[in-house]
């Protein structure tokens, strides 16, 4: 298969427990499937323990690093608001984010000693690097499908539309990846979020070189 | 066949295909998954030994019979293994032995970051460091030729960037194990060799010079080895680098030539020169010391290393890229942004924990708490904050004790979780009793090593290979040794707790607290979530300064996320208004 884009460099964020070692396994995965050379990183252990997550998945022609360089990368996937905030440095200029409305307080904030920002205050620190914000109800579209862990597979559904890989890839890794009982429902979140009506674009974006 | 996998997928992989039939380890991120994924191959022996010294003895007894062996560890593990490591080296073995060692630079979840190449050149034993999960697979049964080869165990250093990242691997496709690898395989192989197996001092200094010996023909097998390669580039900038730092470099520089190192002890000496005289200029990259730049140093080469590059942290593209820039070695990455300044989230105790109930009643008694290495040293984190020091595993008796030899003015504990007890926590539990001390130790039993993933341990009644097994009676273990006061809490029962605490804590009797309740995780325990009415709220904060992550402070009171909350119900126990009900 020949696809459009050389490269393509994906960051993955949330909060330990919100599935995205899942989601990136499968976002590896699908990269293998296409022909790319793959490579996938992430930090597992006193991380998880309800701490910040980040994954690394990028797709190549080569790759060497497994870890993304910090503001190359072409995509931001945060299943958290905070947590995608926090990796805007990583992101190219122009680069495209896709953002899951979903709070999850950290400790200072629980505590009252910070501010969990608002969405105007996110939006304005992506906007420094992102040409394209993607807000999307990952959460509350999983929360109707019965169980709200599978917003990243909301996510993950709309990020398909903004590449050409056919869709059959991507539910065919699924269908492989996620343990059996809970395929119909991952698929079922993965629809949902392909099926979302893609957003308006910002100037300058990358989203016209990735998907033909 | 393609397959994507992680370096430490791929290590347990390349075991299994070296016909290496017995592995022991103790679990220590980012190693842990290499003997969890080696243990699901067919016919072979996996066990979590008690601790890495344990482990790389049993595994030094497998190779002295005759079999392969696999011994895994974090880079801390070996600082436990270190005096089995110096005597392997002298007596090398009839079987292979092969460790593999994993570093954790950036500390992502350790508690210093040394760099455990100083232990090849220390012990005098070779050492491989593959660069990524293909090379992980290759290097490990490459590992085990060398041992037999040279007599010696061959140490392989990964990292957490390796251990942790997927790559491309190329699996053969009928993956058949290498015959020989012994186990109870029906073949005697055990020979009696005293001189060469017995390391008395007379005995010993006979091996030394062996030692020596192989050393130098080790380094002669480096200048050699194809795991030692040259990739052609430019005449200007030549980059010596090895593991996941050459993958760095290679982003970096993509015009320089290279000398990949797959062996990074012995180095080769006039690999390296001879390649120095290819280029204008030497760059070594790699993380933390300055292992192979003192080595190139040595032999007369200029060369640009730690003093562009960092000492300490993992490398990564962006900073082998900024400090190369810095040197004038590289572009600088052009719209460079700093991280932008957001409320940390930091790790914490689960929602759930029974280690809270513990670290919330001594934070309420204001004990010194004297801890150790687990899920639980969390409780040192505000709003806890009740671990006073952590040091490495198994410290926490002994330095209870310590510190009660001189005294302070509050009460004092030691505390260590169950895994953590049975891997260094019973010698110096004996030297309390035996010493006269007067310390209390807390052992919380959560009944499985949760802080590397749930691993089985000698407290959980089955083997890492899923086999049951005998369940260590910790009472009767702590009894057995002559303790009189023991008692067992509940953790979640915060009046009982603080109640058995201040008696052992007030009392000049040396005991034990045994705290007991499943890892919920673990367990896959979850109850229906608690809620808040916020009418008998009286804000008081107490449910907040259990630090659960679920709470958070709202107009007029708290609230409980019903998606978070694991049902616990140790927030309502602590509410004087019982304004937190089920
Ligand atoms: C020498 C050494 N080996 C391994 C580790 C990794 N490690 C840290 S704590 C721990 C075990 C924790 O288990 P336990 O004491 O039962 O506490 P829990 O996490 O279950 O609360 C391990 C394996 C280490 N830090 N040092």
């Amino acid at each position: 298969m020949a696809f459009t884009n050389k490269k393509v460099d994906i960051l993955v964020a949330g909060v330990g427990g919100q599935g995205t070692i899942l989601a990136s396994d499968i976002l590896a995965e699908v990269g293998l499937r296409c022909g790319y050379d793959v490579k996938k990183a992430e930090v597992h252990g006193m991380s998880q323990r309800g701490g910040a997550v980040e994954s690394h998945i990028r797709w190549g022609e080569k790759v060497f690093s497994p870890q993304v360089e910090a503001g190359k990368a072409d995509y931001l996937l945060g299943f958290e608001m905070l947590e995608t905030a926090r990796w805007t440095h990583f992101l190219a200029l122009g680069g495209t984010v896709l953002i899951n409305r979903h709070r999850i307080p950290p400790p200072s904030v629980n505590l009252g000693a910070a501010a969990y920002p608002s969405e105007e205050e996110i939006e304005s620190v992506l906007g420094a690097r992102a040409a394209r914000v993607w807000w999307i109800d990952g959460t509350a579209i999983a929360r109707k499908l019965g169980n709200q862990t599978v917003a990243g597979m909301v996510i993950l559904g709309a990020f398909s539309k903004l590449l050409d890989q056919p869709g059959e890839v991507w539910t065919s890794v699924i269908a492989d990846l996620v343990p059996e009982k809970f395929v119909e429902l991952n698929l079922k979140a993965f629809g949902e979020g392909r099926g979302l009506p893609l957003p308006a674009q910002k100037k300058g974006g990358n989203i016209c070189e990735t998907s033909v | 066949m393609k397959k994507l996998m992680t370096g430490n997928e791929a290590f347990a992989l390349g075991a299994y295909l070296s016909g290496i039939k017995a592995g022991a380890g103790y679990p220590g991120t980012p190693s842990t998954e290499i003997l969890m994924n080696f243990a699901r191959y067919p016919g072979v022996y996996a066990e979590w030994s008690t601790n890495e010294k344990v482990a790389l003895d049993v595994g030094a007894g497998v190779a002295y019979a005759g079999g392969r062996a696999l011994v895994t560890t974090k880079h801390v593990g070996l600082n436990v293994a270190a005096d089995s490591l110096f005597y392997t080296s002298y007596t090398g073995f009839k079987g292979g032995l092969v460790i593999i060692n994993a570093d954790d630079p950036e500390m992502h979840s350790s508690q210093n970051e040394q760099d455990n190449r100083y232990y090849a050149k220390f012990a005098k034993v070779p050492m491989l460091e593959p660069a990524d999960s293909q090379e992980a697979l290759e290097f490990v049964r490459l590992a085990v030729e060398i041992s037999e080869a040279f007599d010696t165990p061959v140490i392989v250093r990964t990292n957490t960037r390796l251990s942790h990242s997927k790559g491309v691997v190329e699996v053969p496709g009928r993956a058949e194990p290498d015959p020989g690898g012994g186990v109870l395989d029906g073949v005697e192989r055990y020979e009696r060799n005293i001189p060469k197996y017995v390391m008395v001092p007379g005995f010993a200094r006979q091996r030394h010079p062996v030692v020596i010996d192989r050393l130098a023909k080790l380094a002669a097998y480096a200048e050699q080895s194809p795991i030692n390669r040259i990739e052609p580039g430019s005449g200007k900038l030549g980059v010596i680098s090895a593991g996941v730092a050459y993958q760095y470099a290679r982003e970096v520089f993509p015009e320089a030539a290279f000398l990949k190192l797959g062996m990074v002890y012995p180095l080769p000496r006039d690999l390296i020169k001879g390649f120095a005289a290819m280029v204008e200029r030497v760059v070594v990259v790699e993380e933390l010391e300055p292992f192979i730049e003192e080595h190139v140093r040595l032999l007369g080469v200029p060369v640009t290393g730690k003093d562009v590059f960092s000492r300490t942290g993992e490398l990564s593209p962006e900073k082998v890229r900024r400090s190369a820039a810095g040197a004038g070695l590289a572009e600088a990455p052009p719209e460079a942004a700093a991280a932008p300044s957001l409320p940390a989230r930091p790790p914490m105790l689960c929602p759930g924990c029974a280690h809270r109930g513990i670290f919330y009643a001594l934070q309420r008694v204001r004990a010194v708490v004297l801890g150790d290495i687990g899920c639980y040293t969390l409780g040192a984190l505000p709003p806890l904050s009740a671990m006073h020091t952590c040091g490495c595993m198994g410290a926490s008796i002994g330095v209870v004790h310590g510190v009660d030899l001189v005294g302070v003015k509050d009460r004092t504990v030691g505390v260590i979780g169950d895994s953590t007890f049975f891997h260094s926590g019973i010698p110096p539990l004996i030297n309390v009793l035996y010493n006269r001390g007067v310390s209390t130790v807390i052992i919380l039993d959560n009944r499985v090593t949760a802080m590397t993933g749930h691993q089985e341990n000698p407290g959980t009644g089955r083997t890492l290979m899923k086999d049951p097994a005998r369940k260590i009676d910790i009472e009767a273990l702590v009894r057995g040794i002559g303790f009189e006061k023991v008692d067992v809490v509940d953790p979640y029962e915060f009046k009982e707790v603080v109640r058995v605490l201040k008696e052992h804590l007030d009392s000049d009797e040396p005991s034990v607290i045994v705290a007991r309740y499943p890892c919920v995780l673990s367990v896959r325990e979850r109850k229906e979530p608690f809620t808040v009415n916020l009418e008998a709220c009286n804000q008081c904060g107490n449910c907040l300064r259990i630090g659960c992550s679920p709470i958070s402070k709202v107009e007029g009171g708290v609230s409980i996320d019903p998606s978070l909350c694991n049902g616990c119900g140790f927030c309502a126990k602590v509410c004087p208004r019982g304004a937190i009900t089920a």
